[in-house]
């Protein structure tokens, strides 16, 4: 499979957690080593291999953070 | 590299105002996305209301206008009637268009307008502090609440679509929730059916979505999709309530 890659609008994260529980891979972690200018832990991938591509994440984020592209 | 999902272009740059998990943010992407799939946006005008959403206007990337609060229908059919080539939607939550605005609704509704409403039912006033709304489940905690709403104090909350679906002249209706995936797709279906439906001049359409407020009801946003599924979705049931072009 074509790989995926992730693309983060960290900024506008606010560390709801909706993306990682809705997840099927379960692959998305907040990044507790990083604070955002918004003072959130924002949302990053532990595994971008592992990544299908489902944009389940993308939808379901409310702030438009997340964007996947297929190389 | 093909994109899979990107921001929607109806969407401004600017950054949401709303808290973290608060489905207002799901449902502008779902209108937006609507938008530019059906190629309304550049005559398209956002009615925000009073509320969270008071700022709408500054995330839809088309026109708007804020309205006073529950007169959203009002103003819209003003601007639908001045100029009828426009999309013209008003983006309500439960506190605007079913306690202050809800004469504003009925009577848009029985005078058919051709304008589209999307209703965010998310139980309770967000914006000002998680008090009861007229949409509060009975026994469900508020601030002006705290032992829970009781019926012989508060009444029932207030069933919209079921309420409107009594109107002949409304002409499409459903209720749908954003608490999962394939919900969320089901919303997106609706919104474009009901913006669908004003573009070829059919009537009075609404979607109510039942969303979730996790800071006004005290949970994580992960619980407050749980709440919706379990607490609001035996209440209000999903469902079209009427839809004018089906029966044809």
């Amino acid at each position: 499979m074509a790989k995926v890659k992730l693309n983060f609008a960290e900024a506008l994260c606010k560390g709801c957690f909706l993306c990682a529980d809705a997840c099927p891979k379960k692959i998305l972690e907040l990044n507790e080593d990083k604070v955002n200018q918004k003072g959130y832990n924002p949302i990053h991938c532990t595994d971008e291999g592992a990544c299908i591509g489902c944009a389940m994440c993308a939808v379901i984020c409310p702030d438009s953070v997340i964007g996947l592209e297929r190389e | 590299m093909a994109i899979i999902y990107e921001k929607s272009k109806g969407l401004t740059e600017r950054p949401l105002t709303y808290c973290p998990g608060c489905s207002h943010g799901i449902v502008h992407k779902l209108i937006a996305e609507t938008l530019v799939e059906l190629n309304l946006l550049d005559h398209t005008v956002a009615i925000a209301p009073v509320g969270c959403s008071v700022f709408a206007y500054d995330f839809f990337n088309c026109d708007g206008v804020q309205a006073a609060h529950g007169r959203a229908p009002a103003v819209a059919t003003g601007i639908k009637r001045v100029a009828p080539e426009s999309i013209v939607f008003t983006y309500q939550g439960d506190g605007d268009l079913a306690a202050i605005g809800t004469a504003e609704t009925i009577h848009a509704a029985h005078r058919g307008e051709n304008i589209t409403v999307i209703f965010i039912n998310n139980a309770i006033y967000g914006m000002t502090g998680g008090q009861l709304a007229p949409t509060t489940l009975v026994g469900q905690k508020t601030s002006t609440s705290p032992f829970g709403r009781n019926v012989a104090h508060q009444g029932l909350p207030i069933k919209v679509c079921e309420m409107l679906a009594a109107i002949p002249s409304s002409y499409y209706l459903e209720r749908t929730s954003v608490h999962d995936v394939p919900h969320i797709r089901k919303t997106k279906a609706a919104i474009k059916k009901a913006f669908q439906y004003q573009v070829d001049g059919k009537g009075f359409s609404m979607v109510e979505i039942l969303s979730g407020c996790p800071v006004g009801w005290n949970v994580s946003p992960v619980e407050s999709m749980k709440f919706i599924k379990e607490q609001m979705m035996p209440y209000y049931p999903l469902g079209v309530y009427r839809d004018g072009g089906a029966e044809i």
